[in-house]
């Protein structure tokens, strides 16, 4: 757990190492699920390069897109694009970074599938065993086939237990030739990303450095900017909220005092800063109250300002003592509907 | 766990010490990956050397140049090539102890890779079973030419239906074999002696260059990191000026539209300085309206007054102009 929690704060110590906690995970996610899947050759003639190729590519597409859901980044940069221009003009140059570096993330996984599957075999296996070369390998003199024949006959390569070609073309042969081309073509292709990956790394140096600081800056800017945002506004919003209830518990009691014409009970002078808290809330009829008209009659979202000292309706209160935090009472505003 | 938490802080002290850490990972990375591997031999004619050789070469390559993706290192180096001279000289010493320093870690992982398919001996076995010399074997001595070829290449797959009870098969694959892992000893020991003899040798070497190339590289790497980490502070405070004014802006303009002026409003600011003047639903509503169709411009000169950076800088538009860079520049503080 101790070794969890290390790897988790090292992870979220800024944004980028974040990020690329999260490309690593789905990586290994990515390879995980590979593994655990059960691949079923249907040995069939047409089905079998559907099949394979479907295994082949459609996962990635579906990696590559999780991948860009899993970004938090993603609604800032759709943000960033649609919003009205306003008093700040817009950056291109800023767009294409973020999109660049959030694509080169999502890029990873299906990645690694596409080469997973590939130095396995099983699925390129699956997808051209039709396309054998039988002359090269095989018997292709084998009497009494039709092309279709043949076909259906090479189509059960990769099924093992129903092949019933070994005079045409040894199965053994077959699939080890197409395991072979498999593992070419992945090995290829590793190595083709990976030339790809440090070609754009080591390019951005020695051409657009200056330009690459400028949009970097300004994106790691946007990002801060909005979680800064929309801290202040949770933090407006909680004082917000604490103020409109305090006025609502304060509006009750007035109004309630006023309706059994007398003035609301003080509580001891010297009971000092849990008496502030009552908020001359001091009994259980009040109380219920209170509560019921929370339920029934939300104050509405409007705070008021500090009244002067010559208020008027309730003037005849005296004015509470002043609670520096709090805004002063004021005494028309709240009408209460119980 | 502490132990493993020791480590990592170790790993962690130093870039150099970070390097390292990557170096030794993408040793074992491959190490894993050539056991995970499932090497199958195609046993045929032309196929056989080029799949033997492709999986002995093609890797390491791919985990060189993985080696300097990882290195951040590698940029760095590059960066400082290919900066323009400015006031500052470059010092080609360093650029090439960098470089220099980057390729030595780069390269463990593929002479890895490689000392371990020798050492296996199935890439050797899979290239080379054709071209053994077949009056070696009693098996292979008195088959015609044709047919020996066909029988020397299947001998990487036991399970073939031609080799399953071939003694001279065993015969060939242990000849193969043994070659292949005295080739691989001997890879890895010329390889240590070579490098002992370097890390002894270099202090008779212009050891004092040695040393202010290497503390410069340092400092680069170091700078680097310290120029990133304050642009980040910077972009957070100018973040929060920035949404300050804001905030008073929208006041301001409440104010103007409103008929009730607060009375005393500014006198009682104490507790509800945090709602900075918006108390109503209305106006919360109108503020992210207003966020979201009229974000405000990056110019926080007005709110910056007493402060230091606001003085040098009026305004700083997005649109490149080649005096903002050096005048950001000018206000990191290291």
């Amino acid at each position: 757990m101790d070794k969890f929690r290390m790897i988790f704060q090292f992870l979220q110590s800024n944004q980028e190492s974040f990020m690329n906690g999260i490309c690593g995970i789905m990586a290994l996610a990515s390879a995980q699920m590979y593994s655990a899947f059960d691949f079923n050759c249907p040995c069939l003639p047409r089905y079998n390069l559907a099949y394979g190729l479907g295994i082949l590519l459609v996962p990635p597409f579906i990696l590559f897109l999780l991948g860009f859901v899993l970004n938090n980044n993603v609604s800032m940069l759709a943000e960033e694009w649609r919003r009205p221009q306003g008093q700040r003009g817009k950056d291109p140059a800023v767009l294409r970074y973020m999109f660049c570096s959030m694509a080169q993330r999502a890029m990873i996984a299906p990645a690694v599938w596409v080469s997973v599957t590939l130095l396995d075999g099983k699925c390129i296996t699956c997808a051209f065993c039709t396309s054998v070369p039988v002359e090269t390998l095989g018997n292709a003199s084998h009497p009494g086939l039709s092309q279709r024949e043949m076909k259906r006959v090479l189509a059960r390569i990769p099924c093992k237990e129903i092949y019933d070609g070994q005079e045409l073309i040894a199965n053994e042969v077959a699939i080890r030739y197409l395991r072979c081309i498999s593992q070419a073509l992945g090995w290829c292709f590793v190595l083709l990303m990976t030339m790809l990956a440090f070609l754009v790394r080591s390019l951005r140096p020695c051409f657009t450095q200056a330009a690459f600081l400028k949009s970097r800056y300004w994106s790691h800017y946007i990002d801060i900017e909005r979680k800064l945002f929309d801290e202040m506004c949770a933090e407006h919003a909680r004082s917000f909220a604490k103020v409109c209830i305090q006025q609502f518990f304060e509006g009750m009691s007035t109004d309630l005092a006023a309706a059994r014409c007398h003035p609301p009970r003080k509580a001891p002078a010297d009971a000092g800063e849990a008496a502030e808290k009552l908020l001359g809330i001091i009994d259980q009829g009040t109380m219920n109250t209170a509560l019921k008209s929370w339920h029934r009659c939300k104050p509405p979202l409007h705070l008021h300002p500090p009244a002067l000292p010559s208020g008027n309706g309730w003037a005849g209160e005296e004015q509470p003592p002043v609670h520096p935090p709090v805004p002063r009472r004021e005494m028309v505003a709240y009408y209460s509907r119980v | 766990m502490d132990r493993f938490r020791m480590i990592f802080q170790y790993f962690q002290s130093n870039s150099e010490s970070v390097m390292n850490g990557i170096c030794g990972l993408l040793a074992l990375a491959s190490i894993k990956i050539y056991t995970c591997f499932d090497f199958s031999c195609p046993c045929l004619p032309w196929y056989n050397m080029a799949y033997g050789l492709g999986i002995m070469f093609v890797p390491p390559i791919t985990l060189f140049v993985c080696g300097l993706i990882l290195n951040r290192q590698s940029l760095v180096m590059l960066e400082e090539w290919r900066r323009p001279q400015g006031h500052r000289k470059k010092d080609l010493a360093v650029i090439r102890y960098m470089c220099f320093s980057i390729m030595q870690r780069a390269m463990v992982a593929p002479v890895i890779w490689i000392v371990v398919t020798l050492l296996d001996g199935k890439c050797l076995i899979c290239a080379f079973s054709g071209s053994v010399d077949p009056e070696k074997f009693v098996g292979f001595a008195n088959v015609g030419p044709l047919q020996v070829q066909q029988l020397l290449v299947k001998v990487p797959c036991k399970d073939d239906e031609l080799m399953r009870n071939n003694t001279s098969r065993k015969a060939v694959s242990r000849y193969l074999r043994c070659w292949s892992q005295a080739l691989g000893w001997s890879i890895l020991l010329i390889l240590i002696v070579a490098v002992f003899l370097a890390r002894w040798l270099r202090p008779c070497f212009n050891q004092a260059t040695l040393l202010q190339a290497r503390h410069w590289s340092n400092y680069i790497d170091i700078e680097q990191k310290i120029f990133e980490e304050t642009c980040c502070e910077h972009s957070r405070l100018f973040a929060h000026k920035c949404i300050l004014h804001f905030f008073k802006s929208m006041r301001q303009e409440i104010k103007l539209h409103s008929f009730s002026l607060p009375r005393q409003g500014e006198g009682a600011e104490g507790g509800e300085d945090l709602l900075r003047g918006i108390t109503d639903q209305d106006q919360v509503n109108k503020l992210l309206k207003m966020w979201y169709y009229e974000k405000p411009p990056l110019d926080i000169s007005q709110v910056t007054q007493r402060h230091p950076l606001g003085q040098e800088r009026s305004s700083l538009p997005w649109a490149d102009s080649p005096s903002t860079q050096s005048k950001f520049l000018q206000h990191t503080d290291v």
